[in-house]
């Protein structure tokens, strides 16, 4: 099933060998990858590929990550994967606030690289009809969209992952890491920082409040949990 | 605990019961005054005078701290003292002149007067005595009679010239035994003998002379006047009857005396008035002085509290603006030099930094590379297959280094941040030993946890905890030479404690500190057989400062090590002790082996046999190219005193003998030949973020 995949993938990366170890790697997993070196024609080199997913070094000539990280979630709600130097809170945090779903930090392995961005990628597999609810808001997961007294809500395929994951189970309370390894993929134990950041990006979009949160709630020293609908 | 309790914290100073220092001096030297000299010998013996002693002394306490921590209270004090003597010394000359001064004239008129009175007195004498021989009756009969109202016509009529000025008595000579009409007599109510002193009419007797004394003249009662200070003379003259008797002439001095305390209250007046204005001078003065003297000491603590900016102000070109700007200088180039040496750290920091995120560019493109090849080794001849395969874990372990440098750098730059809510260790313990259940395997370690009944909760860092005890657990299985490892949890109080404890080689004395330093191997003669970094205890115990714990060794050689994680319940709090004692109770020492007699210093002979690879049937680790692995012998005996160490506050004892486990398994060989034997069997490929010790 993996070998259907087929995915076209832009890099974002000024340093050319890495570029090309990249394309190598990617290649070999059966991905079509594109490239750019360049933030300021980044953009553009977006817009023309059509890609399904964005690898983005964070420090690029011109324009840099976080700059094009969000002109790109700006007018599309591909998923994005920063590749980062420095792990330092404020650097990955100010990379995922500007919208990208997922980080990985430099070195990585190959094999890390491919199982993050299919994790990435593997939504889009087989959507199920199905409708959910939580709090006012109607979910349609096949036809991937949410909607709130008729009025559809743009979520990136990630924030809508987020919101099915615990619209799916309205009763139980989730743990970060339990999402991180749904909703991200990851097997171990990560960075909760990423959903921390994608829960305030979620709310500012589907709440009336983000102040007072209805629709994710938190659950002191736990996790999150849907709200009543 | 009471074990433990001499192990300070790092950075923390353990509790001694001791006096405040600041009150030691004052209060010995007036107990040593006091039973020096006032209570000599009663002091020691006893306990109610000493009670009593210290009673008195507690309210001079803060008085003698005045004394002592205030020079313008000294100045001014002693100014007034010194002051005080002069104006005193000075008064008693004046004072002394003055009266000398007033005396003097006084005696000479006084003189005057009275030589002219006995002058008179004696013309009368004569006059009445040829008066009597002209009329011819009976001396006797006549004379008593007489010479009675003579003397006292001569009294009356010799005082009445003076008008107060002074007085006249007449006293019987003492030699003439008859006494008859010449009595007593004084003029103005004067008490004759008690206003003549007695030695002064002993000296008049008999001779012809006048003399003359100081005394007080003594009204009778009738006169109702005070006494007061007078100076007598008197002269032993003759009445017309030829027989002596003593007049006395008495001058008053209470002008004199008047005039005299006049002067002394003058100069007292003005003597009191001396010594507070000198004090107020000496309190002015000294304040110009002590002022800014006060300012360069509250700026100089307050430069030594880092406040580096801080200056005195300077006006004017005297002695104390000389200090004031010489302070000044001081403190600038001391700015600058601290600016400069933390310029140089922050640039170094940041170069460690730099270099370690430049770096991670390339070195992607290489571990990629490296592990496409790896991928595909089955292809390749067995020669090329090979290294691959050693550049895949080789870049393995450059990769842990440069993660664990840069996390260090990141501690060094003080940008660790520390992301604490409540967390059970338990989850913790748990995930790591499962985490390190591949390797304990390997090595056939057991890995036991204790203590895990409860929840042992603290608000801590889950991620920085987890590496801690990773790197504990990991090390105690490196190390433990197949024996079971024990993971105690304990919570107490407001702390909670973590300890990780072996059976392996342990730790010689002075290592449970040197455990902890950056890049640090126990034992040169044992190579790197084991991966790790050297970066990871020291991680580890920059983990447990940021949490305000405390992390800590101990070990004794032979009988294993156990490392202690200790953490506050609650964030912010300061530890104060540790649930688990840093010893543990199977320790060679608790189980009293030290005592059993045994020869001491077993592992003296340590290491006679170097550590070698002869590990053949495992993926063979990469041949040491440490240049101290073919180092022979120990690097150093064990000593025999088990020390308490400073910094951690670890404790190390030394291996007592030879274990008698230990000579079951190796046979006539001493601790560290088979310890390194044990090693080389079970070398085995490095995996996690361990260190050798």
């Amino acid at each position: 099933m993996m070998s259907f995949m087929k995915g076209r993938v832009l890099v974002v990366d000024d340093d050319t060998a890495l570029a090309e170890m990249l394309g190598i790697v990617l290649r070999g997993e059966g991905f079509e990858p594109s490239f750019v070196a360049d933030g300021d024609k980044a953009l553009a080199a977006f817009r023309e590929a059509k890609p399904d997913l964005v690898l983005l070094d964070l420090m690029l000539p011109g324009r840099d990550g976080i700059e094009v990280c969000r002109l790109i979630r700006a007018e599309s709600g591909v998923p994005i994967v920063m590749l980062t130097a420095k792990s330092d809170t404020v650097d990955v945090v100010v990379g995922l606030e500007s919208g990208a779903d997922d980080y990985i930090v430099k070195p990585f392995k190959p094999k890390e690289l491919v199982a993050r961005i299919r994790a990435r990628l593997r939504r889009s597999e087989e959507p199920a009809p199905e409708q959910l609810a939580i709090g006012d808001l109607v979910i349609d997961v096949a036809g991937h969209s949410v909607k709130r007294e008729g009025q559809s809500i743009a979520l990136t395929p990630l924030e809508f992952d987020l919101l099915v994951a615990l619209a799916r189970k309205p009763w139980q309370v989730f743990t970060r890491e339990v999402l991180l390894e749904q909703v991200w993929g990851y097997r171990h134990a990560a960075d909760t920082r990423l959903v921390n950041v994608h829960v305030q990006r979620l709310r500012s979009k589907v709440e009336k409040d983000p102040e007072r949160p209805e629709i994710v709630v938190t659950v002191r020293g736990v996790g999150y949990k849907a709200g009543p609908s | 605990m009471s074990r433990d309790s001499a192990a300070a914290a790092p950075g923390s100073t353990g509790t001694r019961p001791e006096r405040p220092v600041g009150r030691k001096p004052a209060g010995s030297r007036w107990g040593r005054l006091l039973e020096g000299g006032l209570l000599q010998g009663g002091v020691q013996g006893s306990p109610v005078l000493r009670l009593l002693l210290r009673w008195v002394r507690r309210p001079a306490l803060p008085a003698m701290r005045l004394w002592r921590r205030n020079i313008q209270l000294r100045v001014v004090v002693s100014t007034l003292v010194m002051s005080l003597g002069v104006v005193l010394l000075l008064g008693f000359v004046v004072i002394g002149q003055v009266r000398n001064g007033l005396l003097d004239a006084k005696v000479k008129a006084s003189q005057s007067q009275a030589t002219g009175g006995f002058a008179a007195a004696k013309q009368r004498a004569d006059e009445a005595e040829a008066g009597t021989a002209d009329d011819g009756s009976t001396v006797d009969e006549r004379s008593d009679q007489n010479v009675i109202q003579w003397m006292s016509d001569l009294v009356f009529s010799l005082s009445s010239g003076g008008q107060g000025a002074f007085e006249v008595v007449t006293l019987p000579a003492s030699a003439g035994g008859d006494s008859g009409g010449r009595g007593r007599r004084a003029s103005g109510g004067v008490d004759p003998t008690a206003s003549v002193p007695e030695a002064l009419r002993e000296r008049i007797d008999g001779t012809t002379g006048s003399f003359q004394s100081y005394t007080r003249i003594v009204y009778q009662s009738t006169a109702h006047k005070d006494a007061q200070p007078a100076l007598v003379i008197g002269k032993q003259v003759t009445d017309p009857n030829g027989d002596l008797y003593q007049l006395y002439y008495l001058f008053p001095l209470t002008q004199e005396a008047k005039s005299l305390s006049l002067v002394k209250g003058t100069l007292a007046t003005a003597g009191l008035f001396v010594v507070v204005l000198l004090g107020a001078i000496a309190w002015l003065v000294v304040r110009q002085v002590v002022t800014p003297v006060r300012m360069a000491a509250g700026i100089a603590e307050r430069l030594s509290a880092g406040r580096l900016q801080e200056r005195m102000k300077v006006t004017g070109e005297d002695d104390i603006a000389r200090l004031g700007e010489a302070f000044n200088k001081m403190a600038q180039n001391l700015q600058l030099k601290i600016q400069q040496l933390e310029d140089l750290s922050r640039m170094q920091r940041r170069f460690v930094s730099d270099v370690s995120h430049e770096l991670r560019t390339p070195l992607t493109t290489v571990r990629m590379a490296a592990d496409v090849i790896h991928e595909a080794r089955e292809d390749f001849d067995p020669v090329t297959a090979r290294s691959a395969e050693l550049l895949a874990d080789q870049l393995d372990r450059f990769e842990s280094l440069l993660a664990d440098l840069l996390e260090i750098s990141r501690f060094d730059a003080g940008a660790a941040a520390l992301e604490a809510e409540p967390i059970d260790l338990r989850e913790v313990v748990r995930r790591v030993v499962s985490g390190a259940e591949p390797l304990a395997d390997r090595k056939g370690t057991r890995i036991r946890v204790v203590g895990d009944q409860q929840p042992v909760v603290a608000e801590a860092d889950a991620r920085r905890v987890e590496r801690v005890l990773r790197n504990l657990v990991v090390n105690a299985v490196e190390h433990g030479e197949g024996r079971d490892v024990v993971v105690r949890l304990a919570s107490a109080g407001g702390a909670v404690a973590v300890a990780v404890r072996d059976f392996g080689v342990g730790l010689k004395p002075g290592e449970a500190t040197r455990v902890f330093s950056r890049f640090w191997r126990a034992d040169p003669a044992r190579a790197r057989t084991t991966g790790g970094t050297g970066l990871g205890l020291s991680i580890a115990l920059e983990d447990a400062r940021l949490h305000g714990g405390w992390l800590q060794a101990w070990g004794e050689p032979g009988g294993g090590s156990q490392f202690r994680l200790t953490l506050p319940r609650t964030a912010d709090e300061p530890l104060r002790g540790s649930p688990i004692p840093l010893e543990p109770r199977d320790s060679r020492r608790n189980r009293g082996l030290d005592d059993a007699g045994l020869p001491g210093g077993g592992g003296q002979k340590a290491a006679t046999v170097p550590a070698q690879h002869s590990s053949g049937d495992r993926v063979p680790p990469m041949p040491s190219r440490d240049p101290m692995a073919p180092r022979l012998g120990a690097p150093e005996a064990p000593r025999a005193d088990p020390t308490a160490l400073p910094g951690n506050g670890a404790r190390v004892v030394p291996r007592p003998a030879s274990g008698t486990r230990r000579q079951e398994d190796v046979p006539g060989s001493q601790e560290q030949p088979g310890a390194a034997a044990g090693e080389a069997a079970e070398s085995s490929r490095q995996g996690e973020a361990s260190r050798g010790r």
